[in-house]
């Protein structure tokens, strides 16, 4: 810890004699601000307060000219406190950092006032009191502003190595392109085999190449970089650390077999007499208890499902290589990376509980995904389209677009990738077997992307036929087990009602399993939607909050392939400016000790979940280690004596913005 | 005029001091401007960067000076920015609403709410929930003499 510079007491030692002169700029970020906030009548009331030497108003302060007007009158006013009342320090604070700490201040006397999310755009239609609020929110500024102290951050240095979570084809392209860069990768992926949800794609829209034929390369190559350390079978349990710097516990699940002598012959599945539901199949056809996940899988090795394995030894006999190990334990790895990039994945909804148009009650009802395995060569059914009731190859196919997305019911937001792929599932089928017969039935059709467009125009052509409307009822006929519909027609407002051989679900995107325990151990945020949360929406879209963890895929939002790919890289590139710089910058925000005021209580102890509070060697006066502190502030609240406080959000600095919330009008006699 | 004399004018906003933390409910609050929720003008900011470091010295205060209500605000239990704050957030803010009722301060106006910076929508209902109580309530009994 002593190669971490900054943060030392002394620099924060503040210089209370100085005289505060607070410049106070007010942004009308266009009309965002501007059209609500009579910003003239803010600044105007903002110089009258004490010590406010400046006041400037700015139709966008963060453009250069925004930038250099808050230069120009540090100089000349010779301010040492700047109030910028805009948007939100959290996607602004950096930037008016930097320019005030190019003008010699320190970059932490900079008050940032957020009167736009948090007043003009919240009180469109009261624009006098919006213009009161935010008169409230700037004074409140000020006062906390002459308050502030200088602080300095700390720059701490950064392993030179890099965990990836999922190696779907996001993780896959995050490590690649690590690697490649010189980078050492931990790949970590709780399935057996890398790939992800791709691999068991049959083809991928607009193109209609076979997944696995490009997928599979790529799985190759990773497996093959000697950079690349591909942890399958794996799963993260405990995180630890900061930017820079985590401690990461890595779990490798019992396969029960030796993958070093393990050759993938896959005799041993020829062997073996149980059978279960085949779930690289989405549950159709069966496997063995002891098998290959699939034939392209990487790494190429066979595991037990000990779930299902009735210890007959059969698979023991037939191994020659002398693979099997039937009293393996989880084994752990303890990994120390810089960054950490989380490419956790999706899964597809399941319509089973609420039986959404009928799944789960009738036979001859599909989800994209079963139908995908049944199109594809390797598939239970060698690419033969049966359906489940009696097997036959049907004629009448319905696809049900938006099962799953965009329906209050379910989830609102549309899930981008349905509408694409049950086109190419419609036209695969066609071009099999040109006598088939599809109708898509759709609320929207959505094709934003090169080639999209004209994938559907392909399939119109084709014959594929277009609904626009959702099924209203769903029924069976007994004798045939064919489905049948009830839809409406909105385009022509006709009520039709149609029989299909097969009908196929095109189910959304939802958040994977266990997002919620990677999401707590990289202490990320959720969003509404059960998927994890950007930094920024537009302008971070692969940063967290949390420096140094990056996300790709569709652990952000629903995403196609060349998008997560695309993310994959973008995560690779984000994380190597901290990689190759060795050293990232944390915040100056941490809790400080009076010594002469602490009595030892050790209260503050119990409080820290970072180990950050340890008592000094006398064991008398509690201690803060900076580098391991984060700067929440739980011990100051907790401590009895005062003597913790924490820097930038001290008692007074918040409570000079406590009582500046209100003004005292003079009581008329 | 005084207080009182305010509130029975239909325009009285009451003041709320929200203390909100830096990653989720000042998020929520952020959010809630980006999704346009729109909501009484009533409630100021604060921001901590834990819900944690909300004192009952900074709550006791801003009734003091004025508040009409205060809010205490932070990420759900379990998505803690730093692990465990809000449970410590949860645990003192028991005893501290128990000496607020001491004082003789209505329920309504010390209010704890859990806002994730993804739900902007709930942020601003809860403004325009406890803005509407509190009208109900009119201004704070401990709220000075010419104080706005």
């Amino acid at each position: 810890m002593s190669d971490i510079k900054g943060t030392d007491n002394k620099s924060a030692v503040p210089k209370d004699d100085e005289e505060k002169r607070v410049g106070v700029f007010v942004c009308e970020c266009g009309v965002n601000i501007g059209g609500v906030v009579n910003t003239k009548a803010v600044a105007e009331y903002i110089g009258t307060l004490p010590g406010v030497k400046v006041t400037s108003v700015n139709k966008f302060t963060c453009s250069d000219s925004g930038q250099a007007d808050i230069q120009s009158k540090i100089k000349e006013h010779k301010l040492n406190r700047v109030v910028v009342a805009a948007c939100s320090p959290k996607t602004h604070e950096p930037t008016f950092r930097a320019c005030i700490e190019e003008m010699g201040l320190n970059q932490y006397f900079l008050e940032f006032v957020n009167i736009r999310d948090h007043c003009s755009w919240i009180h469109m239609w009261e624009k006098e009191k919006a213009t009161e609020k935010a008169k409230d929110l700037i004074r409140m500024g000020v006062e906390r502003a002459k308050l502030l102290e200088p602080l300095q951050a700390s720059e701490v240095p950064v392993t030179d190595k890099a965990l990836v979570i999922g190696a779907g084809v996001a993780g896959m392209q995050s490590a690649l392109d690590l690697a490649d860069m010189g980078f050492h990768v931990y790949l970590v992926e709780k399935e057996p085999s890398i790939g992800g949800r791709m691999a068991r794609f049959d083809k991928v829209f607009p193109t209609n190449d076979c997944s696995i034929c490009i997928l599979g390369p790529k799985m190759v190559e990773v497996a093959r970089n000697k950079n690349i350390h591909i942890m399958s079978y794996s799963e993260v349990k405990a995180v630890d650390g900061y930017v820079g710097n985590f401690n990461v516990k890595i779990e490798h699940k019992p396969r029960y077999i030796d993958v070093a002598k393990c050759t993938g012959c896959a005799k041993c599945s020829e062997v073996c007499p149980v059978e279960v539901p085949y779930d690289f199949n989405e549950g159709l056809g069966t496997r063995k208890a002891i098998y290959v996940p699939f034939p392209q899988a990487v790494p190429l090795r066979a595991l037990i499902d000990m779930d299902n394995c009735i210890s007959c030894k059969a698979c023991s006999k037939a191994c020659e290589s002398k693979a099997i190990n039937y009293d393996m334990e989880p084994s752990y790895t303890d990994v120390n990376v810089g960054v950490i990039i989380g490419a956790v994945g999706f899964k597809t909804y399941d319509p089973e509980p609420r039986h959404d148009f009928g799944y789960g009650l009738y036979d001859n009802i599909i989800t994209a995904m079963e139908f995908e395995r049944l199109l594809n060569a390797a598939g239970p059914t060698g690419g033969h389209v049966v359906r489940p009731s009696d097997c036959k190859e049907p004629i009448r196919v319905g696809f049900v677009n938006c099962v799953g997305s965009r329906d209050k019911n379910t989830n609102i937001y549309c899930s981008g990738v349905c509408c694409m792929y049950t086109i190419k599932n419609a036209q695969l089928l066609k071009e099999k077997r040109p006598e088939t017969d599809h109708t898509i039935m759709y609320i929207d059709i959505r094709t934003p992307f090169r080639g999209y467009e004209e994938s559907y125009n392909r399939s119109r052509n084709l014959g594929v036929k277009f609904l626009r409307g959702r099924p209203v009822e769903v029924t069976e006929d007994p004798v045939t087990k064919n489905i049948k519909v009830r839809v409406e027609d909105t385009l022509t407002g006709e009520m039709r009602n149609l029989e299909f051989d097969l009908m196929v679900l095109a189910t959304g995107i939802v958040p994977n399993e266990g997002i919620g325990q990677i999401q707590q151990l990289l202490k990320l945020s959720k969003a509404a939607d059960g998927l994890l949360m950007e930094a920024h929406p537009k302008l971070k879209p692969v940063d967290t909050t949390i420096d140094g963890v990056f996300l790709a895929g569709c652990a952000s939002g629903p995403k196609d392939i060349p998008y997560a790919v695309s993310q994959g890289s973008a995560c690779a590139g984000r994380a190597t400016i901290m990689l190759k710089n060795k050293k990232a910058i944390t915040e100056g925000i941490t809790a400080v000790v009076n010594p002469d005021v602490c009595v030892g209580c050790q209260v503050c102890l119990s409080m820290c979940p970072f180990q950050a509070i340890r008592m000094d060697e006398q064991g008398v006066k509690a201690n803060v280690v900076k580098a391991l502190c984060k700067g929440c502030g739980t011990c100051v609240a907790a401590c009895p004596t005062g003597a913790l406080e924490q820097s930038h959000f001290k008692n007074k600095q918040i409570l000079a913005q406590v009582k500046n919330v209100f003004k005292f009008e003079e009581v008329a006699a | 005029m005084s207080g009182v004399a305010i509130a029975k004018t239909d325009g009285w906003e009451p003041k709320i001091v929200a203390f909100c933390c830096n990653w989720c409910s000042y998020g929520g609050a952020d959010s809630a401007g980006m999704g346009r929720f729109q909501q009484p003008a009533s409630a100021r900011i604060i921001r901590v960067m834990c819900s944690g470091r909300i004192d009952p010295l900074h709550v006791f205060n801003a009734f003091l000076e004025g508040a009409d209500a205060v809010l205490v605000t932070g990420c759900h239990i379990g998505d803690c920015h730093y692990v465990s704050g809000n449970d410590k957030t949860k645990i003192k803010y028991k005893y501290l609403e128990n000496v607020v009722r001491e004082l003789g301060i209505e329920k309504e106006r010390l209010q704890l709410n859990w806002i994730s910076a993804s739900e902007g929508e709930k942020f601003a209902n809860f403004i325009r929930d406890v803005t509407a109580q509190i009208k109900k309530l009119g201004p704070s009994p401990l709220k000075p003499e010419g104080v706005v």
